[in-house]
């Protein structure tokens, strides 16, 4: 049954609230005009709000309530006690414009993560201000940009990205004016090298590498791509999104990286979309250290026997400027992740890493027999699999739904673009055997039931508040803006 | 997969180019990996000139973007205007949904439909 809106649900006269009489002076408005009569504005009791609500949020599915193996998303689960630490009250009631001298702890928390994701990452500086992950890369791509103009290199317009990199890498490229090139992936996954070489050339800006790439693959190559697109003046970006496949095992400022951006959201567990903000800090190599945005945290004062040292904001000798107003997302993003480094410590980071590719590999080695594995080698912390059948006529998007009626997110549909019917899985680290196996059956269920009683996944979700959404229609037929209520058609 | 029409020629990234005419379309194989077409644009313009291997369109799926290159070079005498209203009949008509007329359409690297079949049947598995 459809939850109705509160429009529907409103009716003339209920209130939540009863105002006591006032016992101030009235005033009336300036310009009465701004009280608009004509305003459907809904007029509900606190319940009927509250209810309304709590209704909606049963529709949704969250990484609390169950698997959510979206690829290259990191859904992992996020500790509550990450939740207990950025609602300490230092914390939640500190303003970004007060003193420094008066927020020194929150301003001491904040340098100390620059250092760690500075040693987690092998770069030479870390800016926490991005407010998410593509935000981070157009801070990256900014500072690309502001390297080669420091040098009066002004022909560089060419941006190197591989087929399998994340979405996201060619849309910060692009939203910089940057041409870009796409470098096709060879048979075992890798940039073809190949392709790559006759690419580089004093025209390049750098190069986006997702790595792991969205096939969960490491590049066996790396080096050998590292020097081509250095040994032609270019930079080297790496796109973060993956970095649960390497913490404390390699760091891709050593691999010969430039700039890579964190998402906090994703390997330090801060809750994703809805439930965010994201934080996207970013990392740079000597060479780019100049260019990172103001303000950075630092010491302005060293420490001396007495006194403790003195915490305040520094802003690098060729800043980009600001990204973002005050300082990132302290709060919700910086000391969540904060915590989650905290708790672990470098052996526990390293586990997390560790058991993130093993649970994937599990999960491949459950399913490859039935589902097909182009690019079949050991993976990273995901994998991608086809979602097609010989003989039927079943899809990718037709697995997904009917993993819906077994209780499981779908994963990541249709990318990379080079798998036919992809289905991306990434478990991360914090599920168990159990959980693995329940998921894994439950996909070989569906393989059966494509040559049984393909109808059934054609025709699903079954077991969800709303059926198959004609996502056709959806696209085409898009409404951008919206109606007064009378004009809905809410007979339905 | 429906049979490639023979007097079309094809390219690698699955364009159509009709000799005879200077029309540029996307194959029948291009259409049912993109599933259903909620979406196109067509980038170039009556007068311009394209390069082989330019984008000239991008068609946008339920399942993905893609860009459409131009299988040849030559002098754009014409746009189909229409298609972008009803981007949907590329998946019934691909061979009749042409997005683009070249004139004086010259090619290196096409297919015949044969070859073009074979390419595509090695893809699918």
């Amino acid at each position: 049954m459809r939850e109705p809106t509160l429009f529907e649900l409103s009716s003339p006269g209920r209130t939540g609230v009863t105002f006591p009489q006032a016992d101030v002076p009235l005033f009336d408005l300036p310009d009465a005009s701004l009280l608009r009569e004509d305003l459907p504005l809904p007029e509900l009791a606190e319940v009927d709000v509250v209810r309304h609500y709590m209704a909606l949020s049963k529709y949704n599915y969250s990484v609390d309530g169950g698997f959510y193996p979206l690829g290259s998303c990191t859904m992992k689960y996020n500790p509550k006690i990450n939740e207990d630490t950025c609602r300490l009250p230092g914390f939640v009631f500190t303003h970004p414009l007060q003193p420094i001298e008066t927020a020194q702890g929150n301003l001491l928390l904040m340098y100390q993560m620059q250092e760690w994701l500075k040693e987690i990452s092998g770069f030479a500086a870390v800016t926490l201000q991005p407010a998410a992950g593509a935000h981070g890369e157009f801070t990256g791509v900014l500072m690309m940009r502001a390297y080669h103009q420091a040098r009066k290199d002004h022909k560089r317009v060419k941006m190197l990205i591989p087929d399998a990199a994340h979405g996201t890498n060619p849309a910060s490229a692009g939203m910089m004016g940057f041409e870009v090139v796409t470098i096709p992936s060879d048979e075992r996954g890798n940039v073809d090298l190949k392709a790559l070489a006759a690419q580089c050339d004093d025209t390049v800006v750098g190069m986006m590498l997702t790595n792991p790439n969205t096939l969960g693959l490491f590049d066996e190559n790396l080096q050998e791509v590292v020097r081509l697109v250095r040994d032609c003046g270019g930079l080297m970006y790496a796109d973060g999104a993956n970095l649960n496949a390497l913490l404390g095992i390699v760091r891709p400022g050593d691999l010969g990286f430039d700039v890579m951006h964190f998402n906090l959201h994703k390997t330090f567990a801060v809750p994703h979309g809805g439930g965010g903000p994201g934080s996207g800090p970013v990392g740079v190599s000597e060479r780019l250290a100049d260019f990172l945005p103001t303000p950075l945290v630092g010491i302005l004062e060293e420490a001396n026997e007495d006194v403790p040292p003195l915490y305040g904001f520094i802003t690098p000798p060729q800043s980009i400027g600001r990204m973002k107003a005050f300082h990132g997302h302290f709060g919700g993003g910086v000391v969540r992740a904060y915590t989650y480094i905290a708790m672990h410590g470098a052996e526990g980071l390293k586990d997390v890493s560790q058991y993130a590719v093993l649970n994937a590999n599990y999960l491949k080695a459950r399913l490859q027999k039935t589902y097909k594995v182009p690019f079949d080698r050991i993976c990273m912390h995901e994998f991608v699999m086809e979602g097609r059948f010989e003989g039927t006529d079943i899809r990718a998007l037709d697995i997904s739904k009917r993993l819906m009626d077994y209780g499981y997110h779908p994963p990541t549909n249709y990318f990379p673009l080079i798998v036919h019917e992809a289905l991306m899985i990434e478990p991360t680290e914090t599920e168990n055997k159990d959980t693995l196996d329940s998921f894994a059956d439950a996909l070989l269920k569906i393989a059966e039931e494509a040559h049984s009683n393909p109808q059934i996944i054609k025709t699903a979700p079954h077991n969800t508040p709303f059926g198959r959404m004609d996502e056709v229609k959806a696209a085409r037929e898009l409404v951008l803006c919206c109606w007064l209520p009378e004009d809905y058609d809410t007979s339905q | 997969m429906s049979l490639s029409p023979s007097n079309l020629q094809y390219a690698k990234t699955d364009e159509w180019l009709d000799p005879a005419t200077g029309k540029i379309g996307i194959s029948d194989y291009a259409q049912e990996q993109l599933s259903d077409i909620v979406f196109m644009e067509i980038t170039v313009s009556v007068g311009d000139t394209v390069s082989a291997g330019d984008v000239i369109a991008s068609v946008e799926s339920v399942k993905a973007a893609s860009e459409v290159l131009a299988p040849a070079s030559g002098k754009v005498v014409a746009v189909n205007e229409d298609l972008t209203g009803a981007p949907e009949t590329i998946n019934g008509e691909p061979y009749t949904s042409w997005f683009i007329q070249l004139e004086g359409a010259t090619s290196a690297d096409l297919m015949d439909a044969a070859a073009y079949e074979a390419y595509c049947q090695e893809r699918s598995h």
